[in-house]
């Protein structure tokens, strides 16, 4: 299946894309996507239907606090960036900055994760909880699969950062990594929407 | 023969009474027009090719490989492109036109209808009445629906006179018209939404008749509530039956109104009123009374009123009651012209 | 150039099929578990029909009928249908593309089982006594806990959860395989139309799965965890409910007849010895059948108040698919015009879905125009129109393709007597059953019900129905004894046993070997194969030396992955936890363990291939 020839020790270079199976998986992922936009965009459809119907309960208005909000953001941002360099580095053979780039990566998405739930328990203090109201219920799942997939990320990112230390990168592991790579960015895309739409929007009414 | 494969005129959609319903037929004949020549033509393209092109002993060849033919797949695009532009007119036309909102009218009559597990309760706010199962009428007149459900999705669908309407909850009320003929009838009615297990057996009526019978129900049902005459019976009415029910300005209008039930068509609007034994499930309107309220659950599994302990004689004392509390609204008109209350294909 | 030694991994028997990531194995459990559900399905159908046959009849209960209904709807469309279309597309495509598997085996097997699981756990419900009862269409308020206490709903939501996970994996896996795996000269217009078909359905498949997905965990969120997505008391609105289940389930019935448009270009265009008129417009079609598919969800809530520009813009919209449908009809009948048809099973099917889907689609437009619908929806006119394209349509369409490919997958033809005994039992039954339907909604039956009065008019043609339902029974049965007849014959199927295969598959042997393609073919046109005999050659051209040939492991885990996520369901429906959390946990570890567990597969090596013993 996979009829790759190359000089011992050198790898081409994109190494995900030299194989079959490589581009296979880098192709399988961008569909996958593809369908995650779709399920996502209908969780926003969702939110955005109901988003006014607060039950009595505190508003968007009332409750959300731009300046976390604005950090995670940035968090979120940045560790997309340190994603971007690990896969340069990839490209460039250079397996311990790879690491260290995804190792960023990695703690910036657990910051990330943490502001969330920091987040979260201050809302439901203030009665915004998942039963509490159609709104609440849309943003508690929308956000909150959005920050399931953050953690699955930061799962996933963790072993493939096991993976590359005991193996290095190969024409096995570089598809890997950069499929994840492509996971992140996504994820980073989906919370720029859920930013504007769910918080800027929030507020601004 | 071919009258009654139309169906019934006072239910089937192929047999419209109302205006609405024969505006729809009328989308349904065109489109069906339509498609009945592309039947015939696929059908005798298809028979042909068949017989005219099948195998013959002796005939084994290869026949000659033709990659397509831009004339006729063009006819064959452009073509029913235009058929879908005949049928396509006159449907936006009528989906506007049945979209009208007839509710500012100053003859119009309004309706509110609301849904439950199983059954209907149809309120006119311009009277200030309320009724449940059967809906009175005048003939010749726009009756506006605001449609709603007090639980589940129900649908609201009287073939003969119009289309249906679903029955959402309510921050989903929806509005339909129904413009009732020039002759008075009773009309079937269906809930056409899965709606439990008694989804079936949520029949209703809607009852056409003419203006002076339509004033006197009016009047009759604004009535102060006839009790029973036994003040026995009557107290356990008011005990037992008008902690959830009302009779004229008695009672709790939660669950069916009981006015004038003496003179519907059904009881629990599947107990067909008549001694005439074509449906299966009918009786006299005091046997459906009382075989009703002595084990609702047994005629509608599922529906919403228990079993009320009774004994036997405060049973018959209540049916009796209630098959006897009939409104007399019928003018003489009515009474001639109309039916009895079996259903008599037309 | 060998990866250094690798034990290879044989396994016999059982663990050999629960094991399996060759497409090929993993298209035969398609077809048995299809074929197993689609025989549940059956037997529902039957118990509503004797339900229905007389009026005021007491043979089940109300509550049964709706369990009936709700599990015959579900079970035939997620756990009947779609499997058998899975198994033709994993058995096929490859075979027709010149691949050796599909781009990722390992998530085949994953989509199989997880299908499976989610189609046990749904049928599960028949034993605990809990069936959903909701419709297969479980609107709400109905399928909310206020109104449906117990778990039935509950199995509803899972089952096809998880299920649905195997749908949308086998969508990407065939998208892949289609754009990166097609042999050398094989370019997307020489592709064969099951094959087209198969790439447009996945990716509407890719496109609509996410949808229901959203819709399931959100009724799940709203039963299990107080969510409120569709309580109005709360501020959440049924209507939501009914959008994001159509904006699925309107795709959701081209998903199921694409693929049985394909099967009918194949059988036609073999059976009448001459190649598809038309094909670019048959592809072209193909495609506008799938985008407009993704426009028209509203027609399903023509009743719920969207107002007149949403009813008219829909109505137009559905009106539209008529004329890509037409497109293709005309062509197959263009195709047998000229032709040397022959009457074989298979054919007999694909000339009996030709009119009988037109009438589903006639029925389709008619259903289009908003005002008629009005009186339509919800009645007996609908049931009508939608069995008579995914029973008239597709189901002829799978027996065409099954008895079509049926050598190429088991080595065996199937009897031909018993396959048209089976053709017109099915074909005249169904038209007894379905077509009399038409008329019952159009004098008002409304559907869904469980029993009528007597004096509506309903009485004969109810009887009719059901005198037509065991009649397709009778056809079904002769099926059944087909199969198990023709198992115990010896597999003495050529490669080409139609003797007029114009497509790849038929130019290996039959069934074919476990890695498909000794070498890679050479494509040289369209309908390959077909192009390769008329110039007087017996086998295609290779386009590559023999060689080792890579083969992936077998694997337990999708097996594995797949019970966990049946446990987890379990424990959601029955509210307990720990139950869930752990069979979720199973499901993540396998999928950790795949990641990190580096196995590189094996080779079958050229001597090997040379003494052609190395079979599936």
């Amino acid at each position: 299946m996979s009829g790759h020839s190359h000089a011992e020790g050198v790898l081409p270079h994109e190494p995900e894309k030299a194989t079959l199976e490589g581009r296979n998986k880098v192709l399988g992922f961008w569909l996958f996507l593809g369908g995650e936009t779709v399920l996502f965009g209908t969780l926003f459809s969702v939110f955005i239907a109901l988003r006014d119907q607060v039950n009595g309960g505190p508003t968007a208005n009332e409750l959300f606090s731009l300046p976390v909000v604005a950090a995670a953001t940035l968090i979120l941002l940045t560790s997309s960036l340190t994603s971007v360099f690990a896969i340069q580095a990839m490209h460039r053979n250079q397996t311990k900055a790879t690491v260290n780039w995804l190792v960023v990566t990695v703690l910036l998405g657990l910051a990330f994760l943490g502001l969330e739930i920091y987040e979260f328990v201050e809302y439901a203090h203030h009665g915004h909880t998942f039963a509490a109201s159609a709104f609440s219920t849309s943003f508690y799942s929308l956000v909150g699969f959005h920050g399931g997939h953050v953690a699955f990320g930061i799962l996933w990112i963790s072993l493939l950062i096991w993976q590359v230390l005991r193996r290095g990168i190969t024409l096995h592991t570089a598809p890997k990594v950069y499929v994840a790579g492509l996971y992140w960015h996504f994820i980073d895309v989906v919370w720029v929407f859920i930013f504007s739409v769910v918080y800027l929007m929030g507020k601004v009414g | 023969m071919l009258l009654s494969a139309c169906g019934r005129a006072d239910l089937s959609p192929l047999n419209p009474q109302g205006e609405v319903a024969k505006e729809q037929l009328n989308i349904m004949k065109i489109s069906i027009s339509i498609m009945t020549l592309v039947v015939v033509v696929v059908f005798t393209l298809a028979i042909y090719v068949v017989i005219r092109y099948r195998r013959r002993p002796g005939n084994d060849g290869i026949p000659v490989q033709v990659e397509g033919n831009h004339k006729l797949e063009i006819i064959w695009t452009v073509i029913p492109l235009i058929l879908l532009v005949i049928l396509g007119v006159p449907t936006v036309q009528t989906v506007f036109g049945q979209a009208k909102d007839y509710s500012k009218d100053e003859d119009a009559i309004l309706v509110n209808v609301t849904a439950h597990q199983y059954w209907w309760k149809f309120e006119y706010p311009q009277e200030g009445i309320v009724t449940a199962q059967e809906l009175v009428v005048p003939k010749n007149s726009t009756i506006v629906i605001e449609a709603k459900t007090a639980d589940v999705l129900h649908s609201f669908w009287v073939p003969a006179l119009a289309g249906k309407i679903d029955t959402n909850p309510a921050g989903n009320i929806n509005r339909m018209y129904i413009k009732t003929p020039d002759k008075t009838g009773i009309f079937l009615g269906k809930c056409a939404e899965l709606c439990g297990p008694a989804h079936a057996l949520m029949d209703f009526k809607v009852k056409v008749v003419d203006e002076e019978s339509y004033a006197n129900w009016i009047s009759a049902m604004k009535a102060p509530a006839k009790l029973p005459e036994d003040p026995a019976i009557a107290e356990v009415f008011e005990k037992k039956c008008l902690s959830c029910h009302a009779v004229g300005d008695k009672g709790v209008p939660v669950y069916p109104d009981l006015t004038g039930i003496g003179d519907r068509e059904t009881v629990a609007g599947i107990l067909v009123n008549t001694d005439n034994p074509k449906y299966k499930h009918e009786g006299t309107v005091y046997d459906n009374l009382y075989r009703w309220i002595k084990n609702p659950q047994e005629v509608k599994p599922g529906n919403l009123m228990p079993t009320v302990e009774l004994t036997e004689e405060e049973l018959q004392g209540i049916a009796r009651y209630l098959a006897d509390y009939k409104l007399h609204y019928e003018s003489e008109e009515l009474r001639n012209n109309d039916a009895t209350s079996d259903k008599e294909e037309r | 150039m060998a990866h250094g030694s690798h034990a290879v991994k044989r396994y016999k028997g059982i663990l050999d099929w629960l094991t399996t990531v060759d497409h090929k194995k993993i298209g035969i459990l398609y077809l048995l578990a299809g074929g197993f559900f689609f025989l549940i399905g059956g037997l529902e159908a039957i118990l509503i029909r004797i339900q229905l046959w007389k009026p005021m009849n007491d043979f089940v209960s109300p509550d049964t009928f709706n369990e009936l209904i709700t599990m015959h709807g579900t079970t035939m469309i997620f756990l009947g249908v779609m499997p058998v279309i899975f198994g033709l597309m994993n058995c096929i495509v490859p075979l027709q593309i010149g691949a050796r598997d599909v781009a990722f085996p390992f998530v085949n097997a994953l989509g199989f089982w997880t299908f499976f699981f989610g189609g046990l756990l749904l049928n599960i419900s028949w034993l605990t006594g809990h069936v959903p009862d909701a419709g297969w269409t479980s609107y709400v308020p109905l399928a909310s806990t206020t109104f449906s206490n117990g778990p039935g709903v509950d199995y509803y939501v899972l089952g096809l959860q998880i299920s649905g996970i195997g749908s949308l994996l086998g969508g990407i896996n065939f998208l892949v395989t289609i754009i990166n795996m097609r042999a050398p000269g094989m370019s997307f217009m020489r592709m064969p139309m099951f094959t087209w078909a198969t790439f447009v359905t996945s990716l509407l498949i890719l496109l609509a799965f996410p949808a229901l997905t959203v819709g399931l965990v959100a009724l799940m969120f709203d039963r299990l965890f107080g969510g409120n997505f569709f309580d109005p008391s709360a501020g959440g609105n049924i209507m939501l409910w009914e959008h994001i289940f159509w904006i699925f389930g309107h795709p959701e019935v081209y998903i199921l007849i694409l693929p049985a448009f394909g099967i009918i270009s194949e059988v036609v265009t073999t059976f009448s010895r001459k190649r598809l008129f038309g094909y670019s417009s048959m592809v072209f079609a193909t495609v506008l059948i799938g985008f407009l598919g993704f426009m028209v969800w509203a027609h399903h809530m023509f009743t719920s108040g969207l107002g007149p520009v949403a009813n008219a813009l829909f109505s137009i919209a559905t009106m539209l698919i008529a004329v890509p449908t037409g497109i293709k009809v005309f062509n197959w009948l263009f195709t047998m015009w000229g032709g040397s048809i022959k009457f074989t099973s298979p054919m007999l099917f694909a000339i009996g879905f030709i009119p009988t889907f037109v009438m589903g689609g006639v029925t389709g437009v008619m259903l289009a125009a908003a005002p008629a619908d009005y009186q339509y929806h919800d009645s007996y006119f609908v049931v009508g129109h939608f069995h008579y394209t995914i029973v008239g349509g597709l189901v002829s369409g799978l027996f065409a393709g099954v008895h079509y490919w049926w050598p190429k997958i088991f080595g065996r033809k199937l009897n031909e007597t018993l396959g048209k005994l089976t053709f017109w039992f099915f074909i005249i039954g169904f038209h007894l059953t379905f077509f009399v339907q038409h008329f019952l909604g159009l004098t008002g039956m409304q559907r869904r019900i469980y029993t009528y009065l007597d004096g509506m008019g309903f009485n004969e043609m109810n009887l009719i129905s059901t005198i037509g339902a065991i009649t397709m029974g009778v056809g079904v049965i002769f099926f059944l004894i087909n199969v198990i007849v023709t198992s115990a014959k010896p597999r003495t199927a050529t490669n080409d046993p139609w003797e007029d295969g114009r497509t790849l598959e038929w130019a290996i042997s039959s069934p074919a070997p476990e890695y498909n393609f000794a070498q890679l073919p050479l494509i040289r046109g369209y309908d390959c194969y077909w192009k390769e005999k008329m110039e007087g050659n017996r086998e295609m051209q290779p386009a590559e030396p023999l060689g080792p040939i890579h083969m992936p492991s077998p694997s337990i885990l999708p097996f594995i992955m797949s019970v966990g996520l049946f446990i987890a369901g379990f424990g959601f429906i029955y509210h307990q936890h720990i139950v869930a959390a752990a069979g979720l946990a199973v499901t993540l570890i396998c999928m950790m363990l795949r990641s990190v567990i580096e196995d590189h597969g094996y080779h079958i090596e050229p001597e090997e291939i040379q003494a052609k013993g190395v079979k599936a």
